[in-house]
């Protein structure tokens, strides 16, 4: 148990991930574009029991004022789980994890936008946790720079979120939520991908040095496949979008 | 919810000269990219407290105190004792402090340092429920920021370790179903780590410990790792609107690891295990 990742001689057997999966691998993943009529962008996503929905309404004009920024977009993020998302009624008022968890997330998306484009401008992002299990702060950030790509805000990079953590003994990805609550070690991890960049980073649990870049690298690794995903979740959209146009020759 | 944050804007001419001094190496302040100011830690400052300190670094000053009670457990861990962890930006620490319920900020260190004291295991929850499911002890630790020169995470944290290794907890007296505090009998902490934060801002692509207000300012992210005696990591925080590279994470902790006696025996020295 001491070993953490090296441990596959011994208890290879005894260690079994709780849905079976292998210590690299993902929950099934759905992700879509599009989605809501009202938004600019939005997007949904489901990742094992998981549902997020996520809207993107801007840019505006800035409101409450005192938050105008004369050089660049103010934005808002709210991340929010539904009362009936997890195990026992939340009481839909915001928690402190809520409040946390808004803002790493705005934190992360903004190291993206191109935010000095649009001064005095303001850019809200919604992530609504319909259906909690498990990295729902990653799979948010994923969702909500996919709406951002939708409501055609311009951006350096996508960010792509993903989580890994340690498990008994050893390091996986795509913590579920009962291995969250079991396990040792919980990382969650968003990058820009083709820029290669980490822009969220958050660990609790207790890691060596050695796991916790194992864990780390883990984690860039499932943002890479998920950022295959988000191209094509964007590509079935603009598709879509062709298909829809009315060919010319009707118009006469 | 979270917005984008207005922040004090620091004068062109200054953002100049500190960028030229960093491309030489020095920082304004004279220190070295991995050099603290100077640490001082007192305990006991509040007597009504049942652990309380207060932590210095450099001229950031924050105070901790810790209370204990008794309470009902949580339904999901009803073997252990509560810990609670808030910080207070108290406005007369800082121009840019208002009065008002704990905002983002104050939440994000609070919940920073929650995790790195859960993590770690600096007080172990689980000896501390006398009727489990029923009665358990509750640790309250309120942060109290009271002057803001930057790097408030770390000078939390010294502050909330040094009360709780610091604290008289009162033994517990159980008669059938009922359990009260006898706070006139009182033992030290049960605890299992010693965990240190420290703090790394990237400011113009230089990695820079314990940064002071200025260089918070203009740094493009920060990082903020706590380390245990045992060399694991047990909390991690990226903070600010900026990112880092794999590369970058890595001197990070390396800066973590290398910066912790320096501070670890700052509070040695004021917990008074040597």
């Amino acid at each position: 148990m001491q070993q953490g990742g090296g441990a596959e001689g011994q208890a290879a057997e005894e260690w079994r991930r709780p849905d079976g999966r292998a210590a690299d691998e993902l929950r099934p993943l759905r992700l879509e574009v599009g989605v809501l009529e009202n938004a600019e962008g939005s997007a949904y996503g489901e990742q094992g029991r998981g549902k997020i929905l996520v809207a993107v309404y801007g840019p505006t004009e800035v409101h409450p004022r005192h938050m105008e920024h004369v050089d660049r977009l103010t934005m808002l993020c709210r991340y929010h789980m539904a009362p009936f998302s997890t195990e026992e009624r939340r009481r839909p008022q915001p928690t402190r994890r809520d409040i946390e968890l808004s803002k790493v997330i705005r934190e992360a998306l903004e190291a993206a936008v191109l935010t000095e484009r649009f001064p005095r401008s303001m850019l809200k992002i919604f992530i609504e946790v319909l259906e909690a299990a498990g990295g729902t702060r990653c799979l948010g950030i994923t969702l909500a720079s996919l709406a951002l790509a939708n409501a055609g805000i311009p951006m350096r990079d996508l960010v792509v979120g993903c989580a890994a953590g340690k498990y008994k003994g050893r390091i996986v990805l795509d913590l579920s939520e009962e291995e969250d609550k079991e396990g040792e070690a919980d990382m969650a991890v968003a990058i820009m991908p083709s820029l290669n960049r980490i822009v969220l980073l958050q660990m609790d649990g207790e890691l060596t040095r050695e796991e916790f870049f194992q864990a780390l690298d883990l984690a860039i690794e499932g943002c890479r496949r998920i950022h295959k995903m988000q191209v094509e979740a964007i590509k079935r959209k603009l598709q879509e979008g062709l298909a829809l146009t009315p060919p010319t020759e009707e118009k006469e | 919810m979270s917005l984008t944050p207005v922040l004090p804007r620091i004068n062109k001419l200054r953002e100049q000269e500190i960028r030229t001094a960093l491309r030489q190496g020095i920082r304004i302040d004279g220190r070295g990219f991995d050099e603290y100011r100077s640490i001082q830690v007192t305990t006991g400052v509040v007597s009504q407290a049942e652990g309380s300190a207060n932590a210095l670094i450099g001229g950031t000053r924050v105070m901790a105190g810790v209370k204990i009670g008794l309470a009902t457990p949580y339904s999901d861990q009803p073997n252990m004792g509560v810990l609670i962890v808030n910080a207070e930006f108290v406005p007369l620490a800082s121009p840019t402090f208002e009065p008002g319920p704990p905002d983002e900020n104050a939440i994000e260190l609070a919940r920073v340092i929650d995790r790195g004291i859960r993590s770690s295991k600096v007080i172990l929850l689980e000896e501390y429920a006398p009727l489990p499911g029923k009665r358990v002890y509750v640790f309250f630790i309120d942060i109290y920021v009271l002057d803001h020169l930057g790097n408030l995470l770390d000078t939390a944290a010294l502050a909330s370790i040094a009360a709780l290794y610091t604290a008289k907890i009162p033994k517990v007296e159980v008669v059938g179903d009922e359990v009260s505090l006898n706070r006139s009998v009182t033992e030290s902490i049960r605890t299992s780590a010693l965990p240190i934060t420290v703090t790394v801002a990237k400011v113009f692509d230089h990695l820079l410990v314990d940064p002071n207000l200025e260089e918070e300012l203009l740094a493009e992210a920060r990082i903020a790792i706590t380390t245990t005696e045992r060399d694991t990591i047990c909390a991690v925080q990226k903070m600010g609107s900026g990112a880092f590279t794999r590369q970058e994470i890595e001197e990070c902790v390396e800066l973590a690891f290398k910066c912790r006696p320096k501070i670890e025996e700052a509070l040695r020295l004021a917990i008074g295990h040597a």
